[in-house]
């Protein structure tokens, strides 16, 4: 029943005569917004150990998170951070079998992106209404 | 002839079994909560002093939270740069090499915030 045999597969085409889906952009962010993920962490590394070490480097890493660039950063950061979110929350629902038709996918896919979008709004508006 | 379950025994090629997908599942799980609470923890500290960063950090609750992010994070982006690593890079010198920073650069990111969190804690 199980004996080993080789097999003709179809091979898979090349990448580029695919048309870029949704769903396809979708795949390739959350494992973009992952890696950037990974390495920002070294942004948490380094204001813990600001914080840790004295009120000269709180002032400094503070300084560089309030710049545009350091904000640019956190505002980009915090999308990733939402974005990667709802897409695991999607993946969650793949894994119980749920939501494979095209238009679950889509739905799924404009959810995730829209959902990422408001949710960075709404946690920059809160941080900037509560701004001590 | 095999049979099924002596086609399963030995957890696969990579005798491993399903316990990558359920290490990610299981973190992202967890990091789902946790980082929801660190995010409330960040923007309630937007702007705010060093003494007030301090005296927040140092609430049992919020060190704790963080502390179990930290484990779960670590966790989770290691194995989740695994994946693109073995996907992507084919040469296996290149590829081992690769996958030991991975670990060692996830162990360095959590060993160094764990250790600024502790010494902000019982350390000052």
């Amino acid at each position: 029943m199980a004996e080993r045999r080789t097999i003709e597969r179809p091979l898979s085409p090349h990448l580029q005569i695919y048309r870029m889906t949704l769903t396809m952009a979708m795949s390739i962010v959350h494992r973009v917004t992952g890696a950037a993920l990974y390495f920002g962490t070294l942004l948490l590394v380094w204001w813990l150990i600001a914080v840790s070490s004295s009120a000269t480097q709180f002032d400094i890493v503070s300084a560089f998170f309030a710049s545009w660039v350091g904000q640019l950063v956190l505002f980009g950061y915090t999308w990733a951070l939402l974005h990667h979110m709802l897409g695991g929350i999607r993946h969650f629902i793949w894994d119980t079998g749920r939501g494979f038709n095209p238009q679950e996918r889509e739905f799924l896919a404009m959810a995730t992106i829209v959902g990422s979008i408001v949710l960075t709004l709404l946690v920059w508006t809160f941080g900037y209404m509560l701004k001590g | 002839m095999k049979t099924p379950l002596g086609r399963v025994r030995g957890l696969g090629t990579a005798h491993s079994g399903t316990e990558h997908f359920w290490l990610q599942r299981l973190t992202a799980v967890a990091n789902l909560p946790l980082l929801i609470g660190f995010l409330i923890v960040i923007v309630a500290l937007v702007g705010r002093s060093h003494a007030a960063v301090i005296s927040t950090l140092t609430n049992p609750f919020v060190a704790i939270l963080i502390l179990s992010a930290l484990i779960s994070v670590v966790m989770h982006m290691r194995i989740g740069m695994q994946v693109i690593i073995e996907d992507y890079v084919h040469s296996e010198g290149r590829k081992i090499l690769l996958l030991m920073a991975n670990t060692f650069f996830s162990l360095g990111i959590g060993l160094a915030a764990a250790y600024a969190l502790l010494k902000i804690n019982f350390g000052l």
